[in-house]
């Protein structure tokens, strides 16, 4: 027994590191696969435009499209309505979402299970499906070309809902009995100790409700016409047809710079989860 | 003496059960004392002490908390604390804000806030962890700083639910008597939740015994122990566990089996019966000659030995506490002779039928 032992145990050492180096080489390659077209793209948006055009990789680099985009195209606009709009969602959603998460763990009322589900069932249906009847709505309202025409359809979601139900209902329940003690009601008990256990839930789904609504295009593209309100992500496709000549490096330019903020909180986000 | 807190026939009924769980409670507990509540899991003894708290309603029955009714006043009018089996610390804040959350919520003024915590954790020998969040301290030190919450609060009375049961077994020992010395030095009020007789017995003035739904004794934790009233709490209490025998009674004794039979001066019904003999009070020999018992596995623990011993002709296992003058190895043949107290239960209803202290007045006992 020992003896094999001795003789299995260089071999088997040996295929471990073989099979650590295919490892990293298999994910090294993916890696390449995934970032280059974020890597071509960055780089792109330092070469002049008639570089591009030719097709070539290399060139003079300058900032010059950045400033081109910030001078000449109203991305400065496009990227102010998205914050407006990103972090409003963003607001109204964490509020919205924990409170009715709240409800649906703490409190207890009639068909509290039957609606939970009601609200799941709501998550079933694509947002595709809901385009028409919701533009008519907005429409009636006269919220069209508004920041609030993309900010009040997505208050709140089933799925932010779900997921802080999901992450309150792991609250041991003696943490609500000595609250109970101490005297704290139902709004105290939600932003003293719930809101604070749940911190890591709050950020990700702040996280994710943010990048969501700053990534939205279709909604935008019905319901705006004007730069006034126009997000990024629509604005970034009006800069490519606004001209017969396509200033492609700025175009880059300008992605580059919408694609910053996104970048931003993911970052903010990650430094939280770790946590 | 005042009481602090009184249970009259307090009845439990879940929405969804037709079951109570818990009927007729009926307990009292004097101010200062150190009450303890024990059953095995599920007996009702956490629903208890939360409807005393407040946190489970009262389906009947009377509560009342310093004289006065108290079966719908909201927990915080009660003026209690409560110590929690998980500590129910608050993870995200330090262990000074834990101490204080309920003193904050009371709108008390920031300097009697940090008055009664200082105050709280000094007592617990916690002063220097104030800063720490929960999750860097050890079991022990969580429970403390649960311990000093309840301290701080100006509650007279202290509700704990199984506070020791997430500790080993060294610390709960050191604990217990941590415990009870704050708990005398406060001058609180405790209503202590247990499965662990050890801890009903070592901490506890008086003790109730819950089972099946039921009250099932209230005594102190001598008296319980010396006079059991049925056969549950005679098993619930001692290690190791009493030993419960079914025999026979005819002609003035109790036969267990042909070899083995308590003869009583009493007169008993004739009929089936069981009999309670603790371990440590079997009168044994280590003899060939005459035996009636043969050990099975035997432990010595250093100041007694443990044994188990199966009764030859019939096979029914007893437990066997002996002092080390006895000496024993496994498969040896022994003979038991008698006992020096027993108990005899109602086979069916487990009602005790003969206690201890008339044993020792009417019946002597030897084996045949």
């Amino acid at each position: 027994m020992q003896m094999t032992n001795d003789r299995v145990a260089p071999v088997s050492a040996g295929s471990r590191r073989l099979k650590k180096v295919g490892k990293y080489l298999l994910l090294i390659i993916l890696m390449f696969i995934v970032v280059s077209p974020f890597l071509l793209g960055f780089w792109t948006s330092f070469l002049p435009t008639a570089a591009i055009s030719k097709g070539a990789l290399w060139g003079k680099l300058s900032f010059d499209n950045y400033v081109a985009a910030v001078t000449t195209t109203p991305i400065l606009r496009y990227l102010f309505n998205s914050l407006v709009i990103s972090l409003f969602t963003m607001i109204a959603q964490l509020l919205f979402c924990s409170m009715s998460a709240y409800a649906f763990v703490f409190l207890r009322f009639k068909y509290r299970k039957f609606l939970f589900y009601v609200f799941l069932a709501t998550m079933m249906l694509p947002f595709e499906a809901e385009v028409i009847p919701n533009f008519m709505t907005v429409r009636d309202m006269g919220l069209l070309d508004h920041f609030a025409v993309m900010i009040v359809p997505f208050m709140t979601t089933a799925f932010g809902t779900f997921m802080l139900r999901q992450s309150f209902m792991q609250m041991p329940k003696e943490l609500k009995e000595a609250s109970d003690i101490e005297g704290l009601n139902h709004w105290q008990f939600y932003y003293k100790v719930t809101l604070p256990y749940a911190k890591i839930s709050m950020v990700t789904l702040g996280a994710y409700s943010f990048l969501s609504s700053w990534n939205q295009y279709l909604w935008p593209m019905l319901t705006t016409f004007s730069d006034n309100f126009r997000p990024v992500q629509d604005g970034l496709r009006q800069l490519q047809s606004q001209e017969t000549f396509n200033n492609w490096g700025m175009i880059q330019a300008s992605a580059a710079i919408v694609v910053l903020p996104t970048l931003i909180v993911l970052f903010i986000g990650q430094h939280y989860f770790k946590a | 003496m005042p009481m602090a807190i009184e249970l009259q026939d307090i009845t439990k009924v879940y929405d969804d059960g037709d079951q109570p769980v818990l009927s007729h409670v009926n307990m009292s507990v004097n101010d200062g004392e150190f009450f303890v509540i024990v059953g095995p899991s599920g007996c009702g003894k956490s629903t208890l002490l939360r409807m005393i708290a407040g946190l489970i309603s009262i389906s009947s029955g009377k509560l009342f908390i310093n004289g006065t009714q108290a079966n719908d006043l909201p927990p915080k009018d009660r003026k209690l604390s409560m110590v929690f089996q998980s500590y129910a610390l608050f993870p995200f804040m330090n262990v000074y804000d834990n101490v204080a959350f309920g003193l904050k919520a009371r709108k008390m003024s920031e300097k009697e806030v940090k008055d009664r915590v200082d105050h709280a954790l000094d007592m617990v020998n916690l002063t220097k962890f104030a800063k720490r969040k929960p999750r860097a301290l050890s079991g022990g030190q969580r429970q403390r700083v649960a311990l000093a919450r309840a301290i701080a609060s100006d509650a007279k009375v202290c509700l704990m639910d199984e506070p020791l049961s997430n500790l080993d077994a060294q610390l709960r020992a050191r604990m217990r008597l941590e415990l009870r010395d704050l708990q005398k030095k406060l001058g609180l009020t405790v209503i202590y939740v247990t499965h662990d007789q050890v801890e009903a017995m070592t901490m506890a003035d008086r003790v109730m015994v819950l089972h099946d739904h039921k009250v099932q004794q209230l005594d102190t934790p001598i008296n319980i122990y010396k006079n059991p009233k049925n056969e549950f709490v005679a098993q619930f209490f001692g290690t190791p566990q009493i030993n419960l025998l079914s025999a026979n009674f005819s002609n003035r004794e109790f036969k267990i089996n042909n070899s083995f039979s308590l003869p009583v001066r009493r007169q008993f019904d004739d009929g089936q019966y069981t009999i309670g003999i603790r371990p440590n009070e079997f009168n044994v020999e280590v003899t060939q000659k005459g035996s009636n018992a043969r050990t099975r596995e035997v432990s010595y623990l250093g100041d007694k030995t443990v044994a188990t011993a199966e009764i030859l002709d019939g096979g029914q296992i007893v437990r066997l506490v002996l002092n080390n003058q006895v000496d024993i190895a496994e498969d040896n043949l022994i003979k038991i002779t008698g006992a020096k107290q027993f108990y005899v239960f109602d086979s069916k209803t487990g009602e005790v039928l003969f206690n201890e202290r008339e044993a020792n007045l009417n019946a002597t006992i030897t084996a045949e």
